[in-house]
C-alpha cells in the first residue's frame, strides 16, 4: 500500500495520507544533503553504540588491571589504557550512553521550557512579555558554564545535577526564538480567525502559535547539542559532573590530562569522541534547517 | 443585525474612529468605502473584538458587543480577510483549518460538514488535506470562506475579500459569496475601495473619510453616479479615471 | 522608431520533477517611443517579460530569442557588464512596492545620486542639482527636504515618486514599469501615472507599462499586448477595449464588474476552452 506514488500523490485521501506524504518529502529533501547524511550516520552510530554498549564493549569499562596501566594503542586495546588499567575504547562506548542521557534530558526539558515561555511571552505581550522576557534576559547574560557551575555547586556534582544546571542554561535561547517567531505571526488574520471562533488562549497557543515556531526551535536545538556536550564535559573536566568511576567523556579528558604529554592516548581518544558526535549534531541541524526553515537557507 | 453607535476607536494618541454610527438590517449587505486610513477597517476589527480601546454601542443580533465575549456570540460573526496568503495557518491542511471551528464548539460529525462545506464553497473534495502552499490564491479564499461558514455565523464581515485576487478569479468569488449570501440568508458588511464591488454585491453603502461617515446611500445612488456629499463624488470620478 | 525589437522570446525554469517548464513561450513585439501595455492575470508571463529585457533573469531560469535588440545593442549577447552599464543608463525598471526596492538605511537623496556616480563623472554638486531636478520632476515640492530624508519617513506615493526619480534620473530611453501602483492607495494611483506619463511624453521616452488592471493599461497606454499562458493572445489598439475580439480578453472585461452592474451573476472565465483554443492556434 505505501508506494512512492502513494506518498507523493498532491491530493491525498486521508489525514495519515497526508502526513505520510509531508514527511516522507521531508525526508527526501534532507536525503540530497550529504552532508546531513554525515551527520545522520553519525548520531545513528551513537544510538547504536549505546545501545548495545555492553555487546559491544571488548572490556569492562570500571574494572582494569594495573599491570596493564598506560598501554599505547594495539590490536588487543584498540585506544590503549588508562591510568588504572581500563581499556579506553570500552570506556568511550560506555560513555556514549552517558552523552545521549545527557543531552537527551537537557533537550526534553530545556526546549519545551524555552518554546512555552517565548511563545506566551510574545503572544500576550505587555507585561507579560516585560517580565519573562527580563528573566529571559538575565539568564542569557552570563556565561553558560559559570551559570551552570553555579548550580552544581549549589546542589552538589553528579550526572543529573548537571542536566539540571545544563537545561536551566539552554531554555532562554529558545524563548528568544520562539518569542521572535511568534511576534512575526501574532496579529496574522489565520490567529485572529481561530480568536473569532471562540478558540481559548491555550489553544490558540498551543495548537497554532507552538507548531510554528517548532521548526526554528528544532533546527536550534539540534545545533546546540554540540555545545550541550561541551558543556558537559565541561563539568566532567572539572570534576562537577559524572563521578569517578563512570566513564564520561570530559571527565576521562580531565584524568587524561596529567600524562597528555608521555601517554597522548588517555585525554585524545575521548576528546575526539566529543568533537566527532558534536560534529554529526552540527551537520544534521544544519541540514534540518535548510529543509526545515527554507527562509534561513545558506545558499540564495 | 448590526448597529454600530458613536463608536470611536483610539490607537495610543490618534483617534482613527470619531463616533461613526451605522445600522445593517437583516439579510442586507452593506459596504464600508473610503481610503486607507479611513477607518474603513478598522470599524471591522471593532466587530470582531480585536481592538482594545473602543468607547460607544455596538450589538449583533441585539446582543450588545462587550468586551468578554461568549463561545456562542463569537461564533455569530466571522470574517473573510482580504490577502488570501496571510489568513490561512502555513502548516495546517484545509481539513485542519475547517475542522478547528468544529473542535472549538465541540459539534459532532465533522468529516460530513468539512466534505458539505467543500461543496458549499465549490472547492473540489481531492483539495480536503492539501496545504495552503499547494493552493491558488482563489482556491485559498474558497477555503477562508469556508471557514468562516462552518460555525453557521449570521454576520460575515468582508476585508477587501477580492482586491488581492486576479480579475477572473474575483469574479468567482464575488458569485459565490452573493450565492451563499442568497442560500444562508447571511447579512454582509463589506470593506473595500473598489465601487464596482460594490455596485454588484451590496444593497446600501456608507463613504467614510478620516474616520467619519460623510454620507449613508442606497447603491442605486451609486450605479446613478448621485452621490450626494463631495467626497463621494471624489471617489466616483478617480473610480472612473477622470483624475 | 524601433527602440526595442523583440523575436520569438523564451524563458524558461527547470521543473522540480525534471525537464523545463516555458513560462513565457515565444513573445515577439516591437516598441518604439510609445507607451505600451502588457497585460495579463498572475502566472501569463507579464513579469518575466520584463524582467527578461532588463537581463534580470538568474540562472537556473533561461532567456532565449531570435532577436532582442534594444536601440542598436543585441541584448541576447550582452554580457553582465555590458547589462550593467545599460541598466539604468538606458533602460530602466520601476517596480510594485517602494518599501522592498529603496535601501532603508541610506538618504533618498544619496540614493538618486549613487545611480548618478556609477553611470557619470559628474561633479558632487552638479549631482545634487540632477538629484533636485530630478525630484522636482515628480512633482515634489520641496526636493532639498525629501532629499534628506530616510525611506520609511515618506508614504508610499511619495516612496514610488522617488523611485521613479530614481528611474529617470539618468534620463533612459526605456522605462519598464511593473505593476508600479498596485501597492499604492487608489487616490495617489492616478497621480503616480499621470507623473510618469508626463516624463514618458516630455522626454520622448519609451514605456512598457505591465499591469494586471485592463482599465488602467487602456487609459494609459497607445498598444496593448494581452498575455495569457506566457502568449500574446492579442493586440489592442488605439480603438480602446470595446475594439476586442480574443475570447479571453473579451471574458476578461465581462467578468469585470461595473459601477452601475445590476447582473447578478458575474460570467466567469471558461480556462479549459482557452486552453483549447490557444493549443488550436498555435501551429
Amino acid at each position: 500500500m505505501i508506494s512512492r506514488a502513494w506518498l507523493m500523490d498532491e491530493d491525498p485521501a486521508t489525514r495519515a495520507q497526508a502526513r505520510a506524504g509531508q514527511a516522507w518529502r521531508l525526508a527526501r529533501d534532507l536525503s540530497r544533503n550529504p552532508l546531513a547524511m554525515v551527520g545522520l550516520a553519525i548520531i545513528v552510530l551513537l544510538l547504536v553504540v549505546a545501545a548495545f554498549a555492553p555487546w559491544l564493549a571488548p572490556y569492562s569499562p570500571t574494572e582494569g588491571m594495573l599491570t596493564n596501566r598506560l598501554q599505547p594503542p594495539s590490536a588487543v586495546h584498540w585506544m590503549g589504557t588508562d591510568e588504572l588499567g581500563r581499556d579506553i575504547l570500552s570506556r568511550v562506548i560506555h560513555g556514549a550512553r552517558i552523552t545521549l542521557y545527557i543531552v537527551l534530558l537537557v533537550a526534553v526539558i530545556s526546549a519545551p521550557l524555552g518554546l512555552i515561555i517565548g511563545a506566551v511571552s510574545g503572544y500576550f505581550g505587555g507585561w507579560v512579555d516585560r517580565v519573562m522576557m527580563g528573566l529571559t534576559d538575565i539568564f542569557l547574560s552570563m556565561p553558560r558554564l559559570i551559570l551552570a557551575l553555579a548550580f552544581v555547586a549549589a546542589l552538589g556534582p553528579g550526572i543529573e545535577n548537571a542536566v539540571i544546571a545544563i537545561a536551566i542554561t539552554a531554555w532562554p535561547v529558545y524563548a528568544r526564538i520562539a518569542r521572535a517567531e511568534t511576534l512575526t505571526f501574532r496579529r496574522s488574520d489565520f490567529i485572529v480567525a481561530v480568536q473569532m471562533q471562540g478558540a481559548s488562549h491555550a489553544r490558540v497557543i498551543g495548537l497554532h502559535v507552538l507548531p510554528l515556531c517548532m521548526s526554528s526551535t528544532i533546527v536550534r536545538v539540534t545545533l546546540d547539542m554540540a555545545g550541550i556536550i561541551l558543556t558537559a564535559a565541561g563539568l566532567g573536566f572539572l570534576g562537577l559532573g559524572a563521578q569517578p568511576p563512570l566513564p564520561e567523556w570530559g571527565a576521562m579528558i580531565s584524568k587524561g590530562r596529567s600524562f597528555i604529554l608521555d601517554q597522548w592516548w588517555v585525554a585524545t581518544m575521548p576528546g575526539f569522541a566529543i568533537v566527532v558526535v558534536s560534529l554529526g549534531f552540527c551537520l544534521f541541524g544544519d541540514g534540518l534547517r535548510d529543509v526545515l526553515d527554507p527562509r534561513q537557507r545558506s545558499k540564495g | 443585525m448590526i448597529r454600530v453607535e458613536d463608536l470611536t476607536v483610539r490607537y495610543g494618541p490618534s483617534t482613527v474612529l470619531h463616533g461613526v454610527s451605522f445600522a445593517v438590517a437583516q439579510g442586507e449587505s452593506f459596504a464600508l468605502v473610503g481610503e486607507s486610513g479611513s477607518g474603513k477597517s478598522t470599524i471591522l476589527k471593532a466587530l470582531a473584538g480585536q481592538v482594545d480601546d473602543w468607547s460607544g454601542q455596538m450589538s449583533v443580533g441585539g446582543a450588545p458587543i462587550t468586551r468578554a465575549r461568549s463561545r456562542a456570540q463569537a461564533a455569530q460573526v466571522q470574517m473573510v480577510f482580504q490577502d488570501p496568503y496571510g489568513s490561512l495557518h502555513p502548516r495546517r491542511t484545509v481539513d485542519d483549518t475547517l475542522s478547528e471551528p468544529l473542535a472549538i464548539h465541540g459539534l459532532p460529525d465533522r468529516d460530513a460538514r468539512v466534505l458539505s462545506m467543500l461543496d458549499a464553497v465549490g472547492l473540489a473534495r481531492r483539495f480536503r488535506f492539501r496545504l495552503p502552499h499547494q493552493l491558488s490564491g482563489g482556491q485559498r479564499q474558497r477555503v477562508a470562506i469556508a471557514r468562516a461558514l462552518m460555525l453557521s455565523p449570521k454576520v460575515l464581515l468582508l476585508d477587501e475579500p477580492t482586491s488581492a485576487l486576479d480579475v477572473s478569479v474575483q469574479a468567482e468569488i464575488l458569485n459565490l459569496l452573493k450565492r451563499l449570501r442568497a442560500e444562508q440568508g447571511l447579512t454582509f458588511l463589506l470593506v473595500t475601495h473598489d465601487l464596482p464591488v460594490v455596485s454588484f454585491l451590496c444593497d446600501r453603502l456608507a463613504v467614510l473619510r478620516a474616520g467619519r461617515v460623510v454620507e449613508t446611500a442606497p447603491v442605486a445612488t451609486l450605479r446613478d453616479r448621485a452621490l450626494a456629499s463631495d467626497y463621494g463624488r471624489e471617489l466616483l470620478a478617480r473610480s472612473e479615471g477622470t483624475p | 522608431m524601433t527602440l526595442l525589437s523583440v523575436q520569438d522570446l523564451r524563458v524558461s525554469f527547470p521543473r522540480p520533477s525534471g525537464g523545463r517548464v516555458e513560462v513565457v513561450r515565444g513573445l515577439s513585439f516591437d516598441l518604439g517611443r510609445e507607451r505600451l501595455g502588457i497585460v495579463g492575470e498572475s502566472g501569463s508571463g507579464k513579469s518575466m517579460t520584463g524582467r527578461a529585457l532588463m537581463g534580470l533573469i538568474a540562472p537556473p531560469g533561461r532567456v532565449t530569442a531570435q532577436r532582442m535588440q534594444f536601440d542598436g545593442t543585441d541584448l541576447t549577447k550582452l554580457s553582465e557588464k555590458g547589462y550593467r552599464a545599460l541598466r539604468g543608463a538606458r533602460m530602466s525598471m520601476v517596480l510594485q512596492d517602494p518599501k522592498f526596492s529603496l535601501n532603508p538605511v541610506i538618504r533618498i537623496g544619496d540614493q538618486i545620486a549613487e545611480a548618478l556616480e556609477f553611470h557619470t563623472t559628474l561633479s558632487a554638486a552638479a549631482r545634487r542639482a540632477k538629484v533636485r531636478d530630478a525630484l522636482e520632476a515628480v512633482r515634489i515640492d520641496d526636493p532639498d527636504r525629501v532629499a534628506r530624508l530616510f525611506p520609511h519617513e515618506v508614504s508610499g506615493g511619495m516612496g514610488q515618486r522617488v523611485m521613479i526619480a530614481m528611474m529617470v534620473v539618468l534620463e533612459p530611453d526605456l522605462m519598464i514599469a511593473d505593476e508600479p501602483t498596485s501597492a499604492l492607495d487608489v487616490s495617489v494611483r492616478e497621480q503616480v501615472l499621470a507623473i510618469m506619463d508626463d516624463l514618458v511624453r516630455r522626454r520622448g521616452m519609451g514605456l512598457m507599462l505591465i499591469s494586471h488592471d485592463l482599465n488602467m493599461v487602456a487609459r494609459w497606454c497607445d498598444r496593448i499586448l494581452v498575455m495569457f499562458n506566457g502568449e500574446v493572445v492579442e493586440e489592442i489598439g488605439p480603438g480602446g477595449l470595446q475594439a476586442a475580439s480574443h475570447p479571453y480578453t473579451r471574458g476578461l472585461i465581462a467578468s469585470l464588474p461595473k459601477l452601475d452592474d445590476t447582473r447578478t451573476e458575474l460570467p466567469v472565465l471558461d480556462r479549459a476552452a482557452l486552453a483549447r483554443v490557444n493549443a488550436e492556434v498555435r501551429p
